[in-house]
This record gives C-alpha cells, structure tokens and sequence, in this order.
C-alpha cells in the first residue's frame, strides 16, 4: 500500500525571516522581557537617587564625619553626572558587578551569590510542593463531587481551603512553628540543615497557593466535565483515567496557570517574610537588614533579582500557556 | 436601591458574621486605647513573659506589659495604617485608572502599558522597593504599601471605566460634545464607585496583612509604636518561653484580614458584581448512570441482524412521584444496513432518546427500558467495562455541534487514534496511521497533514466529517447521528449527509437519525417515526410518507416550504406549543394543537396502534383517507 506522504507545509517567508508562529511568539515575548528586565534595572538604578536627602548620610548616621560621608560618595560614584552613573550602573549589570556593599564592604553580587541558593532551593522545592499537592487534590474532588455529589465534602473542603489560604505565609509559619516546634518538637524551626530543616519552611509557603489552587482546578474541572467533547470521549468509551487526564486536565489547565502564575509570583516574594521567621539564610534576611542598615547598592542587588525572578516566572508561565492553548500563540499574531 | 442592595448583603450568614466583625473592629479601634491604653503601656519588670493567668490572660511581654491589652490597643493602629494604605493606593489607582480615559490616545496606551507592567509584580517586592526608598517606619510603609497598591486598583478602575465607557448613554454625551473631564467626572465616576468600594473593602484586607508583614520584618512601625505585626515580631523571639504571645497577634491579623475580605465578598455577591454559583437544589446522588430495571423482561426474540432493540424505554428525571419522564415508553427498532429517522420539535425527547439508546444520557437522568440491546447485548445494568467493551466499537455517536464536541487542545489525528489505542490496543504510530486513513475515506483533503492540526483550525463541516471518521475508527454496526447538520451551512449539510449515507452503505451499519427537520430525514432514511412530548406518535415507510395519518405528522409535513409553494400565502405553522414534559395533559398530549381533537381525544391517551403493515399510529382519528395535500411524492422518499 502505498502512503504518498504530503510534503511539509512550506514555510511562509516574508522577507527573509520564517514567519512560524512558534518563532514569532518566542522573539516577541522574550523582547518584552528584556525590555521588562531594562526597566527594572533602571528602577533599582533610580532607587537611590530617589531617597529623600542625602542617601550615604542617612546610611552612615548623622553624625558621621563629613569627610567620610565625602569619601563614600565618591567611591559611590555619586558625585558624577547622573547619565555617567547609569552608564555605569548598566554596564556593571551586564558585567556582574552590582556595586559594593556599604555596611560590610564586599561585593553586592558575592553577598547575593551566597546566600541566592538557599532561597532558590526553598522556592523551587515549594512551587513543586505546589504543584503536587494542588493537581491531585484539585482533580481528586472534582472526581468526587462531579454532578452534585457529596455535598457536604464539597462544603468542607471548599471552607477548609478557603480559610487556610486566606492565612498569610508568615502566619502559617509561626504557628507550624508553635504546633511542630513548640508544642511536639518534632521538627527544627530555625536556619537551614538537613533536609528535615526544609519542611516547615517549604509547608509555610506552599500550603496557601496549593489550597488556592486546588480549589481553582476542581472547579474547572468540573465546568469542563460538562463541555460537549467529554461526552464525545464517554461516547468513544475511553477508560476514566485517560478522560480526566487527556481531555479534563488539559482544558482546565488555563485557568489555573493564569492563576497559578500570579499565586507563584506572590510566593517568591514571599520568601523574604518566611526565611525571617525561619531564620533561612538566604535573600530574604540579606534584603531586610539591607533595607533597615540603609545599605542601598545590597538594596538594589536585591530587588534587582528578585525582579527578576519574577519576570522570569511570568514568562515561563506565558510559555506554558502558549503550550497548552494552541489558540493563543496564533491569536496573537 | 443600593442600599436595599448593601441591606441584602448583610442579610446573608457570611455577610452578617463579616459586617459584625468589622463593626467590633471598628470599635476597638476607637475606644481601646482609652480602655486598656494604660494596662498596655504598664511595665512589670516583675513578670515578664509570663505565661495567661486570671491577671493577665495572655500573659506579658517582655516589659511584663499585658499581652492582651497591646493586642486591643494595637487595632487601632493596625487598622488606621491599613485604611490609610488602601485610601493612597485607591486614590492613585483612581487617577491612574481613569487617565486613558481623559488623555489621548497616545498617552492613554502608555498609561495603561505602564500599570498592566506594574501589575506583574506581586505587592510586596513594589511595597519593599518603596519602604528602601521612604525608609522604616509607619508614614514610609504606608506610603510604601500604598504605592503597591495603586497598579492593581489603576487596573481594576481601567476595566471598569472601559465597560462604562462602552455604554450607550456615554457615547451619546461623548457626541452631545461633553469634554473629556466631564465625562469622567460625570458619568464614569459615579458608576464606578460601587464596585470600586467593594474592592477597597477587599484591599483594605490585604493591607493589614502586607501592613502586618512589613511591621513584622521590622520595617513598618517602630518602637515605642506598636501594631500587629510588631507584636507579633516581638512574641516570635520568645515563642518558647510564651507562645500566646506571638500566636494572639496573628489570631487578631487574621481574623481582621478575613472579616474585611468576607464583607468584600459578600457585598461583591449582594450587589451581583461576581458571578456566584446559584445554588443548585440537591439531586438524589447518581451513581454512573442509573440504569433501573436491572433484568429486561423478555419480549420475543429478535431475528439475527437486529442491530438496536428498543423496547419501552423511560428516561425520567427526579425520583419518586415527582419524577419527570421525558421520553416515555418509546420502541424501536433497526436492523443492519437500515436507516431509520427520529423526528420531532425540540424538547419531544428525540436526543435523549438517542443519547439513551448509546448509553450516553445525562447523568441526572433514570433511564429504564423493559429491553435495550444493541447487537444483542443488553446495555440495561451493563457495567463501564461491558459498555466499553460492547459499544466501544460497535457504535458511533455523532453529535450536534462539531465545534464543542471535540477537545480543543488535543490535535485531531489523536483523538481519532484514541480510539484503536483504547479498545484494540493498537501501538501509538499504527493507530495514528488507521486516522489518517479514515480521515482521508471521509473525504478531508491533505489528511496527513490535517491529522496534526487542532479542530479550531479546521471548518464547521470538516470537524464534522472527522466526528464521522471518529466513529468509524472501530466497526461500527450502529450510527447515531443527533442533528449532525443543524449546526452546518446548507450547502455543507449535503456534503455530510451524504457522507454519512455512503458510510453506511459501505458498512452495513444501521444508522439512527435524529432531526428537527423532515426534509432531511426523508432523504435519509427509510422508515421514519415522529416523536411528540416523549412518545413516538407515529411510525411509517418513507416512501409512504404522503399517506401519513397522525395530524401532527400531517402538519409538520405540510409547514416544510418548496419552490412550488404561493408567495402570497403565509408560511404554514403549527399553532401553540409542545407541552412541558412536567405538564403533560390527561389524553393525548397533541390534541390542545390538533384540528381533528374531540373529547375522547382529550379523555383517553391513545395506543401506538397497527394501521397497516410497518405503520403505526397513536391516534383516534387516523387521517387515512386524504393524502397530505402539500407533499409532492416526487420531492420526499427515495434515496
């Protein structure tokens, strides 16, 4: 039998640049994080030139002798013309050199190389938390409670999930604090360790967003368990795990990535609020003392990356989205 | 209006609880300080962190101040800190929100392009950068957290102001030449201010969290001035000596955010901003699909190429005496290499009979039947793997609207390749091979290529040639179509019937046709019933469909229009409306509508009688002597 095989489409040229919508999605979208990614550097740059007052005087204390204050702004660069600075700044970005520290005199970029790993870890650890935690549950009751069924699981569980997540990180924390380290001393509460060491911080972070999100994706689920095409898979009598996780779960993921997206963001930032009750050594503690010692170029460091993280979430979650929803890499176009 | 709008969200239980929260708040933020002001400025260096006792309920601080007296006293701090956040961010969310409005064009897309930026980034990295830059302490943070504040309200009032703006009365005063200020002061404003203040509501929840985070880290308020979040801080580095202390902050953070973000939510629901779910009223819980009946009376046995033997089947909804039955006693049945049609207005139960009939009714419906075989095999009390096994293959459904009735995010050669992957346990390549190949017997051009796209990108009939393909990806012996062309243009309608007669023939499978439209089915099929509120009402060859003799039959047959037909005249309708399923009349349920009614008509429901060989009727006065005047034997029967 023969099977003439259709040639490839052609590939659409305009000009001479391939116009895939894969392609096109890709450069448009990481066009817009690098001039996100400019922007933030600028607002970190602006930072301290938008302190009221005089920044290194107000790091060093007023009492500070004068030619000391002199002395820091030079080495600061603060003295010369504000487009100077930025050039300088810019080019330090793009070379690694984020500046020194005013307190302890290091490098900005060895202080944040330190300490980074451990609240990359912790974030990384906790959006898989997320993930693991979110996708069964949220499907799992939505199995469950499909058409009406149990009411009352459906009651508790939506309140339960509400009310926790509803709790901020920093407060699950201190009270995973008071039941697991007060109460049963059952795991370490503070600075990092063993693996042991990671749980509760991992839980404090992770718990509020997997609930969120969990009820999120059981609801979805559910709208999409009564869309025309399930039927057409209960029509073609596929088994029930491959309906619910070949046609449920991918139509349902939309929203919840949305959502996700925002919920994860928000997670990241919440680092510095959980490695402070936790004692985490990592950038959480470093950006809170940065701030209160009034370390600006440690400040700037700081904000700098975790701005971003954050930018780099969104468009990991952007990817993701294009991935699972055809439509809208062609849409945009 | 509005405030019977406000009044009905506190009438609701969440409502009332979260209203009555936020009043004791408010309350304690304005006499707590005079009250216990003293009790939680007193020092005891004699006992300090002492845990509860009668004396002092949550026990000292590290002062020996009473706990519990800081945390009353703190709420107004704690409060005031946080309603003075949300009323800066509300009100740069405002000017930020309605510039586009007022601005050019231009300016209005750099404004807006500015806040969906700042909207990306979570509150607190915005609140951390501005506390760098205004400093520690109270007024720093809430300038702090309510310039965090501000994109995600800018955003909300940007939304808002552009619904408004796309209304009616706006446009006419935008051409009555009202500039641009007005128009936001005048009509944007007052018509946004209602959901807006439910959203402050909500916001001013979470500025006490952020406010509380900020004060814990150290960064909010300071010494001597205490708040929440400051306690807390203060509680956690004795957690060991005193929890309460540090547990009792957070309690009261909690229950503040939470009350604010309940009355939010409930106003956002009384004032039907959020599209609540209506509650449902509890259905009697339905395990896979309820087939009652278990053993199916025998009836005689079919002769060998029956393909569906439908014997008195129910489908009813409820349970008990207020059940609803909307196909009531129907019987069919098809033989191999017959097509048969199933015809009727809309709600006389023809797609749930044909839903039924492929096990595939709805889930809250009871579906009963003194015998329903296919090819044999009853699929009454059938479990999900019989089912599965049974009409895996056997029988191909075709639904109504190709556009919703294939996964959209699943690309199209894979799921007809599900198919033979799930019952013949074909590998992945074979099975995407065999779609290929069906796609191209239902006649899609490029099927290779087609079988990697997505439905979204192929047309309304194409989708529905696929569906056809779909079902031909086992053997089948039953096709149902349910109204396969309703959703389709007229000139693709023919296209996909006459697709669907050829794959009949080539298979030898019966074909089940539901439809609304006579026309069709006549072309279609071979024998036709008509169906009216659940019941077939009548049952005859098509060829012989100009002798019909049910007057419902008669006039469905008589309102189809043809190019013969006088202009002048009025189209011809069948007066009034199909009953209810739920209001079903004593007698036959067509008599309120039939010009041949009479009282024995409206007293006794007539059977579903013999008249002739392979016609059947319900009704007690047959119109068997006059043919159906409108219908020319030349245009309907045949194939």
């Amino acid at each position: 039998m023969s099977q003439a095989l259709e040639p490839a489409p052609p590939a659409r040229y305009v000009g001479a640049v391939p116009t895939n919508p894969w392609v096109r999605f890709l450069a448009r979208r990481l066009g817009r994080l690098v001039l996100s990614l400019y922007v933030v550097v600028t607002a970190s740059f602006l930072m301290i030139h938008l302190v009221p007052g005089d920044p290194v005087r107000a790091a060093l204390g007023l009492n500070a002798p004068p030619d000391l204050v002199a002395a820091r702004r030079e080495s600061l660069g603060l003295n010369d013309p504000l487009l100077t600075q930025y050039a300088d700044y810019l080019w330090g970005v793009l070379t690694g050199d984020l500046g020194t520290s005013m307190i302890s005199n290091l490098p900005v970029a060895t202080i944040i190389g330190d300490r980074l790993p451990s609240t990359a870890a912790l974030g990384v650890l906790a959006f898989g938390t997320v993930m693991l935690i979110a996708i069964p549950l949220g499907l799992g009751m939505a199995v469950l409670t499909r058409s009406g069924r149990r009411r009352g699981s459906e009651l508790g569980f939506t309140s339960t999930a509400a009310s926790v997540s509803a709790i901020p990180d920093f407060l699950l924390a201190v009270g995973f604090i008071f039941v697991f380290g007060v109460t049963l001393d059952l795991l370490p509460v503070a600075g990092r360790g063993g693996p042991e060491s990671f749980i509760l911080p991992v839980l404090a972070l992770a718990l509020g967003p997997a609930l969120a999100l969990s009820r999120i994706l059981r609801v979805e689920a559910l709208r999409v368990l009564g869309e025309d095409f399930v039927r057409t898979a209960r029509a073609k009598r596929l088994r029930v795990r491959r309906i619910y996780l070949r046609h449920v779960f991918p139509n349902a993921l939309t929203a919840m990535l949305t959502i996700g997206g925002l919920l994860l963001g928000a997670m990241l930032v919440g680092t510095v609020l959980v490695e402070n009750v936790f004692a985490w050594p990592g950038l959480g503690m470093t950006i809170v003392s940065a701030i209160t010692q009034k370390d600006y170029p440690l400040v700037q460091g700081t904000i700098l990356v975790y701005g971003a993280a954050v930018l780099l979430l969104n468009l990991l979650v952007d990817i993701m989205l294009a991935l699972t929803d055809p439509r809208s890499t062609i849409r945009e176009s | 209006m509005h405030r019977r709008q406000w009044m009905a969200a506190l009438r609701t239980p969440v409502g009332a609880v979260a209203a009555g929260l936020v009043a004791v708040l408010v309350v304690l933020a304005i006499i707590g300080p005079a009250i216990w002001g003293d009790a939680a400025g007193t020092t005891d260096m004699g006992s300090i962190n002492a845990p509860p006792s009668a004396e002092n309920p949550l026990g000292t601080d590290a002062l020996g101040r009473d706990i519990l007296a800081r945390v009353l006293v703190a709420t107004r701090t704690s409060l005031g800190l946080a309603l003075a956040a949300t009323a800066i961010g509300v009100t740069i969310g405002l000017v930020l929100g309605t510039l586009p409005s007022v601005l050019g064009r231009r300016s209005g897309r750099a404004v807006v392009t500015l806040v969906n930026f700042l909207v990306a980034f979570p509150g607190l990295l915005l609140a951390l950068f501005f506390a760098a830059i205004f400093g520690v302490g109270a007024r720093g943070a809430v300038a702090a957290i309510g310039l965090a504040s501000a994109p995600a309200f800018a955003r909300l009032v940007q939304t808002l102001s552009a619904t408004v703006a796309g209304r009616d009365y706006v446009a006419a005063a935008r051409i009555a030449g009202v500039g641009r200020a007005r128009l936001v002061g005048r009509h944007i404003l007052p018509n946004i201010a209602e959901p807006l203040v439910v959203s402050a509501t909500t916001g001013a929840g979470a500025a006490l969290l952020a406010f509380a985070g900020l004060s814990f880290l150290g960064l909010g308020v300071q010494a001597p001035t205490y708040d929440w979040g400051r306690l807390l801080g203060e509680g956690l580095s004795h957690i060991y000596i005193n929890p309460v202390a540090a547990l009792a902050p957070g309690v009261a953070v909690v229950t503040a955010g939470l009350a604010f973000a309940l009355f939010g939510e409930a106003s956002a629901a009384a004032l039907g901003l959020r599209a609540t779910r209506a509650p449902v009223t509890p259905r009697p819980p339905v395990e896979g699909l309820a087939w009652a009946g278990g053993e199916d009376s025998d009836v005689g046995t079919p002769p060998e190429d029956v393909v569906l033997d439908v014997q008195n089947l129910t489908v009813a909804f409820g349970a008990g005496a207020g059940a609803v039955r909307a196909v009531d006693g129907v019987s069919l049945t098809i033989r191999r290499n017959e097509a048969v049609g199933l015809v009727g207005e809309s709600g006389s139960g023809k797609s749930l009979t044909a839903l039924s009939v492929a096990g595939l009714a709805p889930e809250p419906a009871v579906v009963a039947a003194d015998r329903l075989h296919v090819n044999g095999c009853s699929v009454l009390g059938a479990s999900d793997r019989q089912l599965a096994t049974e009409l895996g293959t056997s029988v191909a459904v075709v639904f109504q609207d190709p556009a919703t009735s294939l996964n959209p995010s699943m690309r199209v050669g894979r799921q007809l390749a599900e198919v033979v992957e799930e019952h013949e346990g074909a590998s992945r390549s074979a099975a995407l091979a065999e779609a290929v190949q069906r796609l191209r017997s239902v006649r899609i051009p490029a099927a290779q290529r087609r079988a990697t796209q997505f439905p979204y990108e192929f047309s309304g009939g194409m989708r529905q040639r696929a569906m056809i393909g779909m079902g031909l990806m086992g053997q089948p012996s039953l096709i149902v179509a349910d109204e396969p062309t309703t959703a389709l243009d007229v000139t693709v309608q023919r296209q996909v019937l006459r697709l669907l007669r050829d794959v009949q023939r080539e298979t030898g499978a019966a074909l089940l046709l539901i439809s609304h439209d006579i026309a069709v089915v006549s072309q279609m099929c071979e024998r036709v019933a008509v169906m009216y509120a659940g019941r077939i009402v009548e049952e005859l060859p098509v060829s012989d469909l100009m002798n019909a003799a049910h007057p419902y039959t008669r006039a469905l047959l008589a309102s189809v229009p043809d190019m013969s037909v006088d202009l002048e005249r009025e189209l011809a309708t069948i007066p009034g409306q199909p009953p209810e399923p739920a209001r079903r009349p004593v007698g036959c349920a067509f008599a309120p509508r039939c010009a041949f009614a009479d009282e024995q008509c409206t007293a006794e429901d007539p059977p579903l009688a013999e008249l002739a060989a392979g016609r059947h009727a319900a009704c007690w006065h047959p119109q068997t002597t006059v043919a159906v005047p409108e219908v020319a034997p030349s245009r309907m029967g045949g194939h």
